[in-house]
């Protein structure tokens, strides 16, 4: 076998000698027996022929070692080398131990070697046999032998059993430190403590040894600096502090080979690459600690890893592969330990230079390495913009590359360098990657399509195509994390509900389409059929008829969401009821075998039949917003890959991390979201009764309450703003970073907000400030004097502000909350509308129905009423409607008004300058699903500001 | 560290295995075979490092014997490359004098892997210092 190995490597040497025919004769004292037997096994045509001879050699042994007579050393070696080469052909041997270690303690080399072998390979920690072995071992341990001394430590090192450990432990430690031991024996001892030490770290007590070991990397001979280097590694993960001295040794032999000429380290050096494994090695152990303190060490430090990078940069001493090879794993290395430092921008940025070009390297092993290392480059901070350069090469290598993990590779980086200015780009290689790419990592691929998807949504409609195309392009691959999570997010914007509505319909358009679509489709078109159903083309039979012409060929969770999603069609669309009873009504649905599906049918069919259009409003109403929590995708990524496995971007401590994808520590296994449905913490004003009392304090530790949709954070919080109108308590704002809620309480025209700032991530915030802006001229209308904050907000920590409120005349605008901080060397700057309205500065007036309409006539010039009609965002739900209007502030008046659906209200708007009555009315139409909504105040700004509020509230 | 080395003809026989982390024998076969089918199909032009499970697989190629190495997370990948070629090297150095394959010489085979690597770390890279007990031995043998 081997001379065929030899070919390759020694091609001259053949052309002298024809390769011999087997049975050789080896080396040494050569064991003919063991020679034929394994030509014999060579020449077994079958495996049952093999299995037969060695039946036949066991057997043979077996009565051997059970004869009379005393076999010779030379026989049991034989034998016991038979029985190792039969084990190594993977056949069970369950004898012969005893005879292996009567071997051990032969005089003759070859005789203890092989003992020592067959023990190594054979024995684990069978006691009985332990304690023979052990006497063994200390004989030879004291034998100062050197060769039988490493013998012995090699089987200590093999077997590394709690009995060895006990009776050796205290012993080795002195042999590798001694001055007069052999440097062959000192290699040995050092990994033989090594295997010890990680096997029972209790008894290798390293106290007194320190030092001495640490010294071992100055050892003039490099092979026990290469053994010992292995040991305080080790040792220094597990203790730093007592091995950190180890930092300026090794910084110092590194520095020595570094600078090296060549031809300095004869022995150690491999195709003129002087000692590339001690070096690599060195720059491992490096990895174990921060950068050097002291500033002579890291100079020296940073020269040598200068020197590394040019050296890559100078023409090569040899052709040979095997010199850029050897040299190209001390440069990955030393990149890898720039990386570890990250502090170094010059380094790091010359570091991704260098990978580039690799990246273009015809060796794939260099391409494949660059790819990766690149990969952990791409978090670090100072090199990130310097990676994103390649992006080109990078997608050319997904599309080209002829390895699939070179692609896989490729497409690591490419999430990793990923960010908001290539996002779409990104995006779409990803996605035409996946039409071709290799089933082994489409789930992963499609999982990391629709995080960056979501994280680098500017504008949803992008978002909403590319999940869609997800599903189009790899329906079998989008898990159910992948399709909730679009259909939370639609659910969450209302700007991208028509979008979404009218993209899926198209899509469902296509004669197959994967059953996730269906899923979808149902959903959105179930809650959001209604924006697109003014369109004849998409009107409510034709949407409804178009989802049920995929209903037969879903399973049946989908049938059953489907059937959800007809129902709330007759809520929506009243035209549809009857067509869609008829499909309900039929033996397919109501008699259908499936519990589930016939239970939802006879249901709703009975809800459709018996419900008023009231009560089918309330029970259909669209789905509240889903709490921002963490996207359960990026959970199913991480479980996925395991720890350790992710790009730093995600690790735990990634520095990037915090800021873009989920800002917090670790959650709970809860955080995945198990199902749309069960996740309705509505939390916004769909039920404004019960978030207004105890809410505040809730919300503010609410650990679910992550902003998984990272929108930018700019002054886009209107929603927030106009949730605050009948409310004065809750989360005014939050993002990735930060939570902002608030807690007010107004009395006459006097008010007061604490405001909460809720850091949600580890790290502390630095140069924390709040601001208030008046646009226009509002300051001479409310004033809001704000104390200043203590500027730093440690990680996880809550910091409270507490604003004063005067009203001095009514306004129209809001004050402007502007925050400042740094959050990991980035300025965050976030601008909020604060939620002071003039409303909030209501006293309730009671009063009879006369004097209402007594004073309704007086108001009746032109520009004391405002009125607007509009429709209902929300449901009409007379309870929902009354706690709002109570919220208002304003007094409801029970018994007013003639037409009992209609609200009456009545309130004196309480300012410095003056007081000003309002009264007001609402109308609802249910039919219509409309308001008219009346106000009516001895001011014209009043009646204006309090209408324009208040039609988007209902 | 190195999790383990193994030696392959291009039948897929293993003709040797050092493991430096303890797997059950009943589990070795299963490993080798699943290790070398990870191997031995790819072509030229694919790359030497092999994702396997949670950890790596670096592996050569040499006419007809396929070497393949495991390795953890903390190992750098070319320079165990090297390494195997470097343990070639040793091998035809000692070897080119009698034409053995390495089924006869079982055990110097792993004399040699043992003076190279212990416990799943490199000690020793000096092809003399490496063969230094076997000449000895042989020496003994001659005398």
């Amino acid at each position: 076998l081997f001379s065929g190995a030899a070919r390759r490597v020694g091609a001259s040497r053949r052309k002298r000698r024809n390769p011999a025919k087997m049975p050789a004769v080896s080396k040494g004292d050569g064991m003919r027996g063991l020679a034929v037997f394994i030509s014999d096994i060579r020449n077994c045509k079958s495996k049952e022929a093999e299995i037969k001879r060695i039946n036949k050699e066991l057997a043979n042994i077996r009565s051997k070692f059970k004869g009379d007579k005393a076999l010779d050393g030379y026989s049991k070696k034989k034998y016991v080398c038979k029985l190792l080469f039969i084990f190594l052909l993977g056949h069970d041997i369950d004898f012969g131990h005893m005879e292996a270690v009567n071997l051990l303690s032969s005089n003759k080399y070859t005789e203890k070697q092989i003992g020592y072998l067959f023990i190594s390979v054979l024995v684990n920690s069978n006691s009985e046999l332990i304690r023979l072995i052990n006497n063994a071992i200390k004989n030879d341990l004291s034998s100062r032998n050197p060769t039988f001394m490493c013998l012995a430590l090699h089987c200590i090192a093999n077997v590394g059993s709690r009995e060895m450990a006990e009776a050796f432990a205290g012993e080795i430690p002195r042999i590798l430190v001694a001055g007069d031991t052999m440097d062959s024996v000192k290699q040995s001892a050092a990994l033989c403590l090594l295997r010890l030490y990680k096997a029972s770290p209790d008894l290798v007590l390293m106290g007194e040894w320190t030092s001495r070991v640490v010294h071992l990397l100055n050892d003039q001979h490099m092979g026990v600096v290469t053994a010992a280097i292995s040991l305080i590694t080790c040792l220094s993960q597990k203790n730093p502090d007592e091995f950190k001295t180890c930092v300026s040794l090794a910084v110092s032999r590194l520095s020595r080979i570094v600078s090296s000429a060549s031809t300095d380290l004869q022995d150690y050096t491999y195709y003129f690459v002087p000692a590339p494994w001690l070096s690599c090695k060195l720059l491992r152990l490096l990895q174990c600690y921060p950068p050097p303190e002291d500033g002579a060490v890291k100079g020296r430090l940073v020269e040598c890893l200068e020197t590394i990078l040019n050296k890559a940069q100078e023409p090569p001493k040899s052709k040979k592969v095997q010199h850029s090879n050897a040299k190209n794993a001390i440069l990955f290395e030393a990149i890898s330990l720039i990386i570890h430092y990250d502090s170094e921008p010059n380094l790091l940025v010359r570091a991704c230079n260098q990978l580039g070009q690799f990246l273009q390297h015809r060796e794939t092993n260099l391409r494949y390495l660059a790819l990766e290392s690149m990969c952990t480059l791409a978090s670090s901070e100072f090199s990130h913009e310097a990676v994103k350069t390649h992006i080109e090469t990078v997608i050319n290598a997904l599309k080209t590359e002829r390895d699939v993990s070179v692609r896989q590779r490729a497409a690591d980086l490419l999430y990793a360098m990923c960010d908001r200015s290539n996002a779409k780009q990104i995006v779409a290689e990803m996605l035409s990657y996946l039409e071709t790419a290799d089933y082994s990592i489409r789930e992963e691929m499609v999982l990391k399509v629709a995080i960056l998807a979501e994280k680098y949504a500017v504008d949803y409609s992008w978002y909403v195509d590319t999940i869609l195309n997800l599903i189009r392009i790899a329906g079998d691959y989008v898990s159910e994390e992948v399709w909730y999570r679009v259909i939370q997010i639609v659910i969450n914007r209302d700007d991208v509900q028509g979008y979404a509505a009218k993209t899926v319909f198209e899509a469902l358009q296509a004669p197959a389409c994967h059953e996730n679509m269906v899923k979808v489709g149902g959903y959105i078109l179930g809650e959001f059929g209604n924006l697109i159903a003014g369109d004849p083309r998409s009107s409510p039979l034709v949407q409804f008829n178009l989802l049920h012409s995929k209903f037969h060929l879903c399973s049946v969770p989908t049938r059953a969401l489907l059937l959800s999603a007809y129902i709330k069609f007759i809520n929506l669309f009243p035209e549809t009821k009857a067509t869609i009873q008829e499909v309900l009504r039929s033996d397919s649905q109501i008699r259908n075998s499936d519990v589930e599906l016939q239970q939802r049918a006879v249901e709703y069919l009975k809800l459709s039949s018996i419900a008023s259009t009231d009560v089918l409003a309330t029970v259909l109403e669209e789905m509240p917003p889903f709490p921002e929590r963490e996207s359960s995708i990026l959970a199913k990524l991480k479980k996925k890959k395991g720890p350790g496995v992710v790009p730093v971007s995600e690790l735990e401590d990634g520095k990037r991390e915090g800021g873009e994808l989920n800002g917090g520590g670790d959650r709970g296994p809860d955080s995945s979201t198990p199902s749309p449905s069960a996740d309705l913490l509505g939390l916004r004003s769909a039920a404004p009764v019960s978030a207004a009392a105890p809410s505040a304090g809730s919300l503010l530790v609410d650990v679910f309450s992550e902003s998984g949709a990272g929108g930018p954070a700019a002054a886009v919080n209107d929603d927030g703003f106009l949730r605050f109108v009948c409310k004065n308590n809750g989360v005014l704002f939050e993002n990735q970073l930060l939570q902002i809620g608030i807690k007010s309480e107004y009395r006459q025209n006097l008010g007061r907000m604490y405001l909460f700032y809720g850091n949600k991530t580890s790290v502390q915030f630095a140069s924390f400030s709040t601001t208030v802006s008046y646009p226009g001229e509002l300051q001479s209308h409310i004033l809001t004097p704000l104390p200043p904050v203590e500027p730093l907000v440690e990680g996880g920590a809550q910091v409270q502000q507490v604003l004063n409120i005067e009203c001095i005349t009514d306004f129209s605008e809001a004050p402007q909350l502007n925050i400042k901080f740094r959050y990991g060397g980035a300025l965050q700057n976030i601008t909020l509308k604060l939620p002071v309205t003039i409303n909030k500065f209501f006293q309730p007036t009671e009063m009879a129905a006369t004097d209402f309409f007594q004073r309704w006539k007086q108001l009746s010039q032109p520009q004391q009423e405002a009125q607007k009609i509009f429709k209902a965002n929300h449901g009409m739900d007379t309870e929902v409607l009354k706690a709002k209007l109570l919220g208002l502030g304003t007094a409801l008046l029970e018994n007013v008004d003639p037409n009992p659906e209609n609200y009456v209200c009545a309130g004196v708007v309480q300012t410095k300058s003056q007081q000003v009555g309002v009264l007001l009315r609402l109308e609802p139409n249910a039919q219509a699903q409309m308001y008219r909504l009346t106000l009516r105040s001895s001011k014209d700004t009043v009646s204006k500001r309090l209408c324009d509020l208040l039609a988007e509230q209902f | 560290m190195i999790k383990f080395v193994l030696m392959v003809n291009r039948q897929g026989q293993t003709r040797l295995s050092r493991y430096y982390q303890p797997v059950e024998l009943g589990k070795r076969a299963a490993l080798e075979a699943d290790v070398v089918r990870g191997c031995l199909y790819r072509k030229k032009e694919e790359c030497s490092f092999v994702e396997y499970k949670d950890f790596k697989l670096v592996y050569r190629h040499y006419a007809s014997l396929y070497i393949v190495v495991g390795i953890t997370e903390s190992e750098n990948e070319l320079s165990v490359y090297e390494l195997v070629h470097n343990f070639v090297e040793v091998l035809d150095k000692y070897f080119s004098r009698v034409v053995s394959p390495i089924m006869f010489n079982m055990d110097k085979v792993h004399i040699i892997l043992d003076e190279m690597i212990q416990n799943g770390h490199v000690v020793e890279t000096n092809h003399s210092r490496i063969l230094a007990p076997l000449s000895a031995l042989d020496t003994l043998a001659h005398s």
